[in-house]
């Protein structure tokens, strides 16, 4: 390992861990209406807004309630945005002329970007006007994420035995108090490293050869500060950050990855506040960041070591740097790359089909739990639906019901988290089995061989996962992979998160047991060993033969040096 | 339990085992099954893959398939069978008594003393009735008159006749060995111990408990998810051809994912949980109660003579200056010779630990008997000298000048929470016998477990506070509550629910009922009034308070053997999926490469699947023992029993059938099917 890469990695991981606390504590007070440096700028607005509303910091509302306004509010978005992308051409701000989206193409990109997948079946310089841009989708890229954490943060509360809230007062702070000042500061640093942010029509430059080219620029470091900061990933162009305009230098590629993890890892950090179990927020930011590591080894190690194949040919030096920026190297995409997949964040910095199968197989595990920190309030819902599953397997075996945070777990809270669990198997499953059965989904594959594979699952699962990323060379704008992973999407962000919504609000009516030393701890590092143990065990029960049909079989063709002509 | 089943005719151990063979085909019946989901989904396999037999193309694929369809089945065998042994453990013996009972009649005493042969069902409560020895109990009841010898074994399975005395309770089934008692029917016809256990028994196969519907309901959408991974992995795998894999080998695949171990033994394990409560005679009038006491937060031990042996032991002599503690011990133990009370055996006991044996004569005289109103005993020596002892007020009364010191010395004692006893000789004071409650042995040490599992032990007594302290402090009870009356006890228990606790409580009076019937578990004592029986929901045949003790014990093991059995279950997956993943694409030529993870050298395709699936089968019947007797047990912390449980049922969960597979090969391979 170089030093660059050593330093790359200890910049972002010891830059996320000592952010977490302060962010933590700051999310916190902002979520239990305690004062913040932004009251006086912001209180007025959001007042404003709760008038219009008609709510205020006390509302409440029920886990169905919360729900629906949810699901409701989300629905009236991506019509919104649906609409907009179809009148595209008669919209302002449209120096390229971009025309209409048809019909396909706006369901897939409004339901992608509504859920916060930010899957993208066009390419962002050729199809999308600055409007498009920064109204519908980057508007999108606010909002989004925010009503997520408002999901995340209501279960949090049901939790700690608080009063669920109110959806439209979370949503509001969390733009007001998080997305929009974060975004301003991280817009302004990118802009100051480069990153164009213009609404001046693409240059026409000429090369050194002579020729003329076309340079897309727009509206860019605003969209890269919440891309990341909400863990969107829909790039503004379609080579995402590897786009030297999107992520012009090392540093930026630093930021970013920064970017992504800052509120997700401090969203554990603010649950261990509600709950008023601060180890337990640090044995479940342990047992995520293990799963981080783990990713970033597999990620790392085997493309640092470079394809087999051709290092027995003896072509080149040892990395395996296809489809990668010189400019980040090997350890700083590495990091990027975990970052993107761990906080399902989706953008990319390279190109994940060109990425050998070991590597790949951790891009899957990053979008299969989910929950290594995840998009912020959702992935601490996972982490916590996967606390439940074990702490119900596990702690009976310490002869008492199993409870957790001195809630007795029974079977209203198992069969639903249990149910939400088996929701992302059910859709990645299912939808790669359509696909592979039917002419309309086996049409999309340009790959022989696992890789093909591969990339079909890689679709289905980033679709589920919310994730967004997508290893190119499936046809993705195919009609069949665009109405199936619209729907996939969808699917994947409400009905789980609709679960969990439940499983909070029926603890939060059930009387607290006091602890006692008969009561499962599950803050020491004995749960971390088991929490982990259990993730990796119901994982790979559910994923481990695609997984041998798919990376690992790749893996042991390219050990066989098989060649595909 | 399993004595009295033991010790029946060889004849009955061969019906006993067929009619656990014919409950074991009976609940192969689909729609029985459907109550067991995983089970369910390997008896449909079982149904596919003999289907796919019968319409097998060529020798060899009907041969395996063949072989497969028989390992499912022999699967659903061993799980209907778990559960019919564990059923007919418990029914053997309600059996046994429903017949003994049936044949049993008894000798209703009418007012003039007489009495007739009536039959034991028409017994209704508050009948007396007489028992001779050879005669069985017709029903359960209370000892009015007469001490017997009586075999209980025929309930508790213990061989030893049991001495029944007036107060203690009778249970109908039981045997009377000697001598004769009248005995007060307690219970009306249907209430009875035995027909309550025959309830749980029979129950426990219908009635699931909270847990266990909870753990239901997660092993069913467990394995709504492997049925989700194998029936896609059909069409995914067509990505390499339409004959990447078989259906019977998915089929193989899916009954070996799915929890079959617990699915298969987890209603073994209630029936089993109930049967052992009834093995320490109690009767749970719910399987929920013996899961709910698994839970228990707080323990409330209703009096002092709950946890102490209930009879005051002399433990010291203190006499008053000028005399000796030689002096005194002489004469205590001269007027306790003829006192047959514990008390009096205790002062002789101590008396003589203390002299030399040698140098006690046998006094001459005659005994005086302890009369309520003197309240004094003693005997009178043939020399003429007078020896009392009794009451400390009733010898002061006694003696002519009481010294000072005698007093002193009493108020001392009974400060200390014991009782003191004077001592005379014609008139002049002696000293004072110190008796004490002593805590029932090996209870502290109980206690202390108990602490160490989380449980607090509260002791709400009508004593007053001294006693009460004291024995609390040498039982190492947590709290306690001295001169509570019985609303007191059900403030304490209401409050205590009232902080989210789980309250356990034993009692007997009629005025406890209230708070018997507040507590989550309420242990009556058999010996107690109906009422109280009543409002407990569960009832302790030999009428121990700590016996609640064991009830919890029970209640934990009974989650800790499910949480073992699910965690073994879902770890054995693991071993599983590298025998079959590599197996099933072996004919693939693209996915060749996929043998590397065969890392147990498995030697054939489908014997690496025939070995897992038999695996899977026979761990089964391995694990029955333990679904039966429970997970072994021993109160500690949490922690330390979550680190225990979780290396016996998870770590070697994984590592077990890495080598129980591997083996299997090498057996098949014996017989050249591997």
């Amino acid at each position: 390992m170089s030093v660059s890469t050593v330093a790359t990695w200890v910049v972002v991981i010891g830059g996320l861990l000592l952010l977490c606390k302060p962010v933590g504590i700051y999310l916190y007070r902002v979520f239990t209406f305690q004062p913040t440096l932004l009251d006086r700028p912001m209180k007025p607005l959001e007042n404003v807004i709760f008038r219009v509303l008609h709510v205020t910091r006390e509302s409440n509302m029920s886990a169905v309630e919360y729900g629906v306004a949810f699901v409701l509010t989300n629905m009236v978005w991506g019509i919104m945005a649906y609409t907009l992308l179809r009148i595209q051409g008669i919209l302002p701000f449209n120096p390229e002329h971009f025309g209409n989206l048809n019909a396909r193409l706006s369901f897939n990109t409004a339901a992608s970007f509504v859920t916060n997948t930010n899957w993208q079946a066009y390419s962002g310089e050729n199809t999308m006007s600055y409007f498009s841009q920064f109204a519908v989708l980057q508007f999108l890229q606010f909002v989004t994420p925010a009503s997520g954490a408002a999901a995340g943060l209501a279960f949090v509360r049901g939790l700690s035995g608080r009063k669920l809230g109110n959806f439209f007062v979370d949503l509001t702070l969390v733009l007001t108090r998080v997305l929009l000042p974060l975004a301003v500061i991280f817009g302004l640093g990118f802009v100051a490293l480069g990153v164009p942010d213009t609404l001046a029509p693409y240059l026409h430059v000429h090369t050194l050869a002579g020729q003329t080219q076309v340079v897309p620029r727009g509206p860019i470091a605003g969209w890269e500060a919440i891309e990341h900061l909400g863990q969107n990933g829909g790039g503004f162009t379609n080579a995402n950050s590897a786009n030297p305009l999107e992520n012009p230098s090392a540093l930026t590629n630093i930021l970013q990855s920064i970017a992504m993890g800052l509120v997700p890892v401090a969203f554990f950090y603010m649950f261990g506040l509600f709950t008023g179990k601060k180890r337990l927020a640090w044995t479940l930011i342990a047992v995520a960041g293990t799963l981080f590591f783990v990713m970033l080894a597999m990620i790392y190690f085997p493309e640092a070591a470079g394809n087999p194949i051709i290092n027995a040919l003896g072509l080149s030096g040892h990395a395996n740097m296809v489809g990668k920026e010189v400019r980040f190297g090997m350890g700083g995409t590495s990091i990027f790359e975990t970052s993107t997949m761990a906080f399902t964040t989706g953008s990319v910095a390279s190109a994940h089909d060109s990425f050998l199968p070991i590597p790949s197989m951790a891009f899957f595990l990053g979008m299969f739990l989910n929950m290594v920190f995840g998009g912020k309030g959702v992935g601490l819902l996972n982490m916590l639906m996967f606390v439940i599953l074990t702490i119900f397997l596990m702690g009976l075996m310490v002869g008492r019901t199993p409870e957790f945070l001195g809630k007795k777990i029974e079977a209203k809270e198992v069969s639903l988290t249990a149910v939400a669990f088996l929701l992302h198997p059910l859709l990645i499953l299912v939808g790669s089995a359509l696909a592979v059965a039917t002419p309309a989904g086996i049409a999309g594959v340009f790959n022989p061989g696992p890789h093909g594979l591969s990339e079909i699952l890689y679709g289905f699962t980033s679709a589920a996962a919310n994730n967004g990323s997508a290893m190119a060379g499936l046809g993705a704008s195919l009609p069949f992979y665009e109405i199936a992973l619209g729907i996939v999407v969808i699917l994947g962000r409400y009905a789980s998160i609709m679960a969990m919504l439940l499983v909070g609000e029926s603890l939060l009516r059930k009387k607290a047991v006091p602890q006692t030393s008969g009561t499962m701890r599950t803050d020491t590092p004995l749960f971390w060993g088991i929490l982990l143990g259990s993730i990796v065990i119901l994982n790979a029960l559910t994923f481990f033969p695609i997984m041998a049909l798919g990376p690992l079989a790749e893996h042991y063709l390219l050990m066989a040096h098989h060649l595909f002509t | 339990m399993a004595t009295s089943a033991m010790e029946q005719p060889k004849s009955d151990t061969v019906a006993r085992l067929r009619e656990i063979l014919y409950d074991t085909f009976v609940k192969l019946n689909p729609q029985i099954m459907l109550h067991n989901p995983v089970m369910f989904v390997v008896e449909v396999g079982t149904v596919v893959t003999l289907w796919l037999t019968l319409t097998a193309h060529n020798a060899s694929s009907r041969e395996y398939d063949g072989l497969v369809t028989a390992i499912l089945f022999i699967t659903v065998v061993f799980a209907t069978f778990a559960e019919a042994y564990a059923e007919s453990r418990g029914r053997a013996q309600a059996e046994f008594l429903r017949r003994s009972r049936a044949s049993a009649r008894a000798r209703l005493l009418k007012s003039d003393g007489s009495w007739d042969w009536v039959e034991g069902e028409t017994l209704r409560h508050g009948m007396r009735i007489r028992i001779e020895a050879g005669d069985t109990v017709a029903g359960d009841g209370v000892v009015l008159e007469g001490v017997a010898a009586m075999d209980e074994s025929a309930i508790t399975g213990e061989s030893a006749s049991v001495i029944k005395a007036p107060g203690d309770s009778v249970t109908g089934g039981t045997v009377l060995l000697s001598d004769q008692l009248v005995v007060e029917i307690t219970t009306d016809p249907g209430e009875t111990f035995l027909d309550r256990m025959i309830a749980l028994v029979e129950g426990a196969a219908r009635q699931k408990t909270p847990n266990e519907i909870a753990l239901s309901a997660l092993l069913g959408v467990l394995t709504l998810i492997f049925v989700l991974v194998v029936v896609t992995l059909g069409p995914i795998a067509r990505y390499y051809g339409a004959h990447t894999v078989d259906t019977t080998t998915l089929v193989a695949l899916l009954v070996c994912l799915i929890p079959t171990t617990i699915g298969a033994l987890l209603s073994a394990i209630g029936i089993a949980g109930m049967n052992r409560v009834a093995k320490i005679n109690v009767v749970a009038k719910s399987g929920r109660a013996v899961e709910a006491s698994g839970d228990i937060d707080t323990l409330i031990l209703d009096k002092t003579g709950t946890i102490t042996i209930g009879n005051r032991m002399a433990t010291e002599f203190l006499p008053v200056p000028g005399v000796t503690v030689k002096t005194l011990a002489e004469a205590s133990w001269m007027a306790s010779l003829a006192d047959t009370t514990p008390e009096g055996r205790s002062v002789v006991e101590l008396a003589e630990s203390i002299l030399q044996e040698e140098s006690l004569r046998e006094p001459v005289g005659e005994a005086v008997p302890f009369s309520a109103h003197t309240r004094m005993s003693g005997i009178d020596l043939i020399d003429g000298r007078r020896i009392r002892k009794g009451a400390v007020d009733a010898i002061v009364h006694l003696v002519d000048q009481p010294p000072p010191a005698l007093r002193e010395t009493a108020d001392g004692v009974a400060r200390d929470g014991s009782t003191p006893l004077a001592v005379a000789i014609d008139h002049q004071a002696l000293g004072i016998i110190r008796l004490k409650d002593i805590v029932k042995s090996g209870l502290k040490e109980r206690f202390a477990e108990f602490r160490a599992m989380g449980i607090r032990t509260v002791m709400a007594t009508g004593d007053n506070r001294i006693t009460a302290q004291v024995i609390a402090a040498e039982a190492g009870v947590d709290d306690v509550l001295a001169e509570v009356n019985p609303e007191g006890k059900l403030a304490l228990i209401q409050q205590e629910q009232g902080e989210g606790k789980l309250v356990a409580m034993t009692g007997d009076g009629t005025n406890d009922a209230p708070a018997l019937a507040q507590a989550d578990v309420g242990l009556a004592m058999n010996i107690g009034t109906m009422a109280a029986k009543e409002a407990g929901n569960m009832v302790d045949l030999e009428s121990n308070p700590t016996k609640l003790l064991d009830v919890i014990e029970v209640g934990k093991q009974l989650l800790i053997t499910r949480g073992a059995l699910t965690t073994f279950s879902i770890a054995n997956d693991v071993a599983k999926y590298f025998a079959i993943v590599p197996a099933m694409f072996a004919s693939v030529p693209i996915l060749r490469g996929l043998s590397a993870l065969n890392i147990m050298g498995l030697k054939t395709p489908h014997g690496a699947i025939l070995s897992a699936l038999i695996f899977n089968a026979l761990i089964i019947p391995a694990l029955i023992p333990f679904a039966v007797k429970g997970v072994r047990y021993r109160p500690q912390s949490a922690d330390r029993l979550l680190l225990r449980n979780i290396f016996n049922w998870g770590f070697l969960g994984v590592i077990i059938p890495f080598i129980g597979i591997w083996g299997i090969d090498r057996v098949l391979g014996l017989f050249g099917l591997a």
